[in-house]
């Protein structure tokens, strides 16, 4: 850990802050002291309150009242730009770049006068070099990863000679190996004297990488601190009011085969094979676990297993009742500007004749609010006045409300919190448990692991068993074995 | 939902305008405002002639376009070929309604033949769209030039009244025409077509599983494929040829109901009209008789003012376009209401 010098200032200080947003009092006297040259972790539910403190950190949102101070000078009038000037950079859960450009071009953007292009290049390659960050220079952001991404916007706030960086869910995208990059550059910044803000939801990536640690929820802090006085247990303490229980259902002993692969070989949209030769079987009462990292093909598996794409060649056979739970449930799994129950009615209608029942459809929907546990105004609020954690838990009922043969759930707990990522496991291994066959993705190795009797990693093209070994699946996975 | 919200703040401003228009010719030395809008007045709604001959009559295509519009709107298809598809169910209407006599069902089957020929017209856009993807933005506008040219041809050419002296056809005759409802004036029959046009497309996009694939499709086309299994190409296809069978058929109603003939200038712009006249409705086909006779009143009275009051036809059609680029505009930001953002972060 680097200490700070005595007399130093923190390196970001918000003090007393208070915001409502009408009826809503969204932080209530909540804090945050990052100092110099440490990590600061800021963990809690969705809601708790973590994006409106860093939005007015950063002078996206003014405070009602509070005090925001960087590097010890308060800033009663904090905005982008002169947050920016006193060294604050933010790196959005959603990136924000320009696909068609490459990366001087978008760095370039929130500049002003005329545009140098080779001045830019070698700002950008000078903060490269000193900061360890290496992204392409000369190709266009959309064939980056994400990872390359990522690091691109981390460069354009540094650029910017950010000395504080805050994170915004770095990591929800990232593959193991990436996240560790990642974290292990993060670690190496704040030693270099910089200091990172990183709101997160895994409290273990917390743990391992944080010097301090702040929880909000409900918009209060209810607990700051070092991180070693910190466990898992207290933090979950902190961040739920009760504890969320972790209960694995018995889900019984693989039945028959649902879904039968022979040499299977799938094409991306633009007709690039993408899986090779894939042959294997998934039964009723299993629940595959899909490991991969980002474009190794499992996209294209996935959507031919959800029936949405049809194999290029080989043979697959899948069930008659299939259900999908995507990745991007605000464009994908929802209609956002649809009610509950048109979403509900939604599940299917591609095959439906004649008229919708539009009565029992609505007595559907409030059948399914009920049991499970959706909170809502009624079946006809707009799916889009919903929070994150009860979409998905729409999504998931709608998908799970007939008996289904096989689910196939692509990141279905991408950006909830605790308690709704503990709902959708259960609601899968409930759904394994009377019979179904369920194939799940998580970019979240450990999310896989805890849900899956069985995993296939997929690398490269190539679909292979890895049983449930964590090492060779992760060697797997970067095609090392 | 705020669809009534914004429709009533459109007429709001729709009425505005108008009397801002007015007032422009209040402040014009040449023109006394009372004869300005006098005129209008009486062009338009003000005398029984002018209601049942003119506005009336005149709603009719509209309200027919404009229901065909919510349907291809909903599914998100933008079918800005109205005016083209109009003209070759005039031609089908009056190819079917100029031959052999067919009895007392003479006019349905000319109506239908236009209905054909709008759709046919319209298929040709949305096969473009499936096949190669082609919007259909520009697809339906330049078919809409290609339509203009073939009726030019066409009444000068292979259909020309066999004097030869008029670029028109030949009248139809009673059995193929619409009945006139009331004597001395020229309110036909299709209004009542209309009406029932567009009660149908009110229950179709609300009641059956078509109608709210229709709505699922435009409202988000990738939700609407992964959990719907909806066929989105299909669906989209569909819409865009069922509005162009709505514009054929006020085309065939045109022929059968008014002109009794087909001549180039059939259509004063309808097919663009009903545009303003869908979103003015909120893309809700049970407003959409309202929204229509709203620019029936409104494309009469320039009419009026043209007439007895001098006021040149450029400023009628001025008038008119910023009534439509308001509705647009009014239209967009309802759009965007009902569109809501791809992605809010968690």
């Amino acid at each position: 850990m680097t200490t700070a010098g005595p007399g130093d200032s923190p390196a970001l200080e918000l003090r007393g802050i208070h915001k409502r947003f009408g009826e809503v009092a969204a932080l209530t006297d909540a804090g945050l002291v990052v100092r110099h040259g440490t990590v600061h972790a800021v963990l809690g539910e969705n809601g708790a309150g973590k994006s409106t403190l860093m939005r007015v950190a950063i002078g996206l949102a003014a405070p009602d009242a509070g005090i925001v101070s960087v590097f010890g000078s308060a800033t009663p009038r904090l905005s982008v730009r002169t947050a920016s000037r006193a060294g604050l950079g933010m790196v959005h859960q959603h990136l924000s770049l320009a696909e068609s450009l490459t990366a001087p071009e978008n760095v370039a953007l929130g500049g002003a006068g005329l545009y140098r292009s080779r001045q830019v290049v070698e700002r950008l390659r000078a903060v490269a070099d000193s900061s360890g960050l290496d992204v392409p220079l000369n190709i266009p952001v959309r064939e980056l990863t994400l990872a390359q991404r990522q690091r691109l916007e981390i460069l354009k706030a540094l650029a910017a000679d950010a000395r504080v960086l805050i994170l915004d869910e770095p990591t929800a995208v990232l593959a193991p190996t990436e996240v560790r990059d990642l974290l292990s550059w993060v670690r190496s910044f704040a030693a270099r004297g910089g200091s990172v803000v990183l709101v997160t939801h895994k409290l273990r990536e917390a743990l391992s990488v944080a010097d301090d640690i702040t929880v909000l929820r409900r918009g209060r802090v209810t607990f700051a601190g070092p991180a070693t006085g910190a466990t898992e247990s207290s933090l979950a303490g902190a961040i739920f009011p009760g504890a969320v229980a972790t209960s694995a259902v018995a889900i019984g002993v693989p039945g028959e085969e649902v879904v039968v692969a022979e040499r299977v070989s799938v094409a991306d949209d633009r007709g690039t094979v993408r899986v090779r030769d894939a042959s294997f079987v998934v039964r009723r009462h299993e629940i595959v676990g899909i490991a991969a990292v980002d474009g190794a093909g499992h996209h294209e598996l996935m959507a031919a297993l959800g029936a949405l794409k049809r194999p290029a060649s080989g043979e697959l056979r899948l069930p008659q009742r299939v259900v999908v739970v995507p990745a991007d449930r605000h464009r994908d799994g929802l209609i956002l500007s649809m009610s509950l129950a048109e979403n509900v009615a939604l599940r299917g209608v591609g095959a439906a004749r004649g008229r919708i029942a539009w009565g029992r459809v609505r007595e559907r929907a409030r059948a399914l609010i009920q049991r499970f546990g959706i909170v809502a105004a009624s079946e006809q609020a707009g799916a889009g006045t919903l929070s994150g954690g009860n979409q998905q838990r729409l999504v998931v009922a709608a998908a799970l409300e007939q008996p289904v043969d096989l689910i196939v759930a692509d990141n279905p707990t991408r950006g909830l919190d605790l308690r709704a990522t503990a709902f959708v496991h259960e609601q899968l291994r409930e759904a394994a448990a009377s019979g179904a066959a369920v194939v799940v993705h998580s970019s979240d190795v450990d999310e896989v692991l805890e849900l899956a009797t069985r995993v296939l990693v997929v690398f490269h093209g190539t679909v292979s068993e890895a049983g449930l070994d964590r090492d060779r699946i992760g060697t797997l996975m970067l095609g090392a074995a | 939902m705020t669809v009534s919200r914004w429709g009533l703040l459109g007429v709001a401003v729709l009425a505005l305008l108008s009397v801002l228009f007015a007032a422009l010719w209040w402040l014009s030395p040449t023109h006394d405002a009372s004869t300005v809008v006098a005129a209008f007045w009486h062009g338009s709604l003000g005398t029984t002639s002018a209601f049942f001959s003119g506005t009336l009559v005149r709603a009719i295509p509209l309200a027919l376009l404009g229901a065909g519009l919510c349907v291809a709107f909903r599914a998100g298809v933008f079918n800005i070929g109205g005016e083209g598809q109009l003209m070759i169910g005039a031609v089908a209407a009056t190819f079917v309604g100029l031959g052999h006599s067919l009895g007392p069902l003479h006019v349905v089957i000319a109506l239908v033949a236009g209905a054909a020929g709008g759709a046919a017209w319209a298929a040709i856009a949305a096969e473009l769209r499936r096949r190669f993807g082609v919007l259909e933005v520009i697809s339906t506008i330049m078919l809409n030039f290609i339509a203009a040219s073939l009726v030019a041809y066409l009444v000068r050419g292979p259909l020309q009244e066999p004097t030869g002296v008029y670029p028109q056809t030949e009248l139809v005759e009673v059995p193929a025409r619409l009945v006139r409802l009331l004597p001395d004036f020229r309110l036909h029959a299709g209004i009542f077509i209309a009406v029932i046009v567009c009660a149908a497309a009110w229950w179709f996009l609300r009641e059956t599983a078509a109608g709210f694939r229709v709505r699922a499709v435009g409202a988000s086309p990738s939700a609407a494929a992964i959990i719907g299994r909806v066929d989105v190409p299909r669906v989209t296809f569909g819409a865009l040829v069922a509005s162009g069978a709505l514009a054929g058929l006020a085309g065939g109603v045109e022929v059968t109901g008014v002109t009794y003939a087909l001549y180039e200038n059939i259509s004063p712009g309808y097919g663009f009209s009903a545009i303003a006249v869908a979103i003015l409705a909120g893309l809700r086909p049970a407003f959409v008789p309202l929204s229509a006779l709203l620019f029936a009143t409104l494309e009469t009275g320039a009419l009026g003012m043209q007439r007895d009051a001098g006021i040149p036809s450029v400023v009628a059609s001025a008038l008119e376009a910023v009534v439509i680029l308001a509705t647009l505009v009014i239209g967009a930001g309802f759009l965007r209401r009902t569109a809501l953002p791809a992605s809010t972060a968690p």
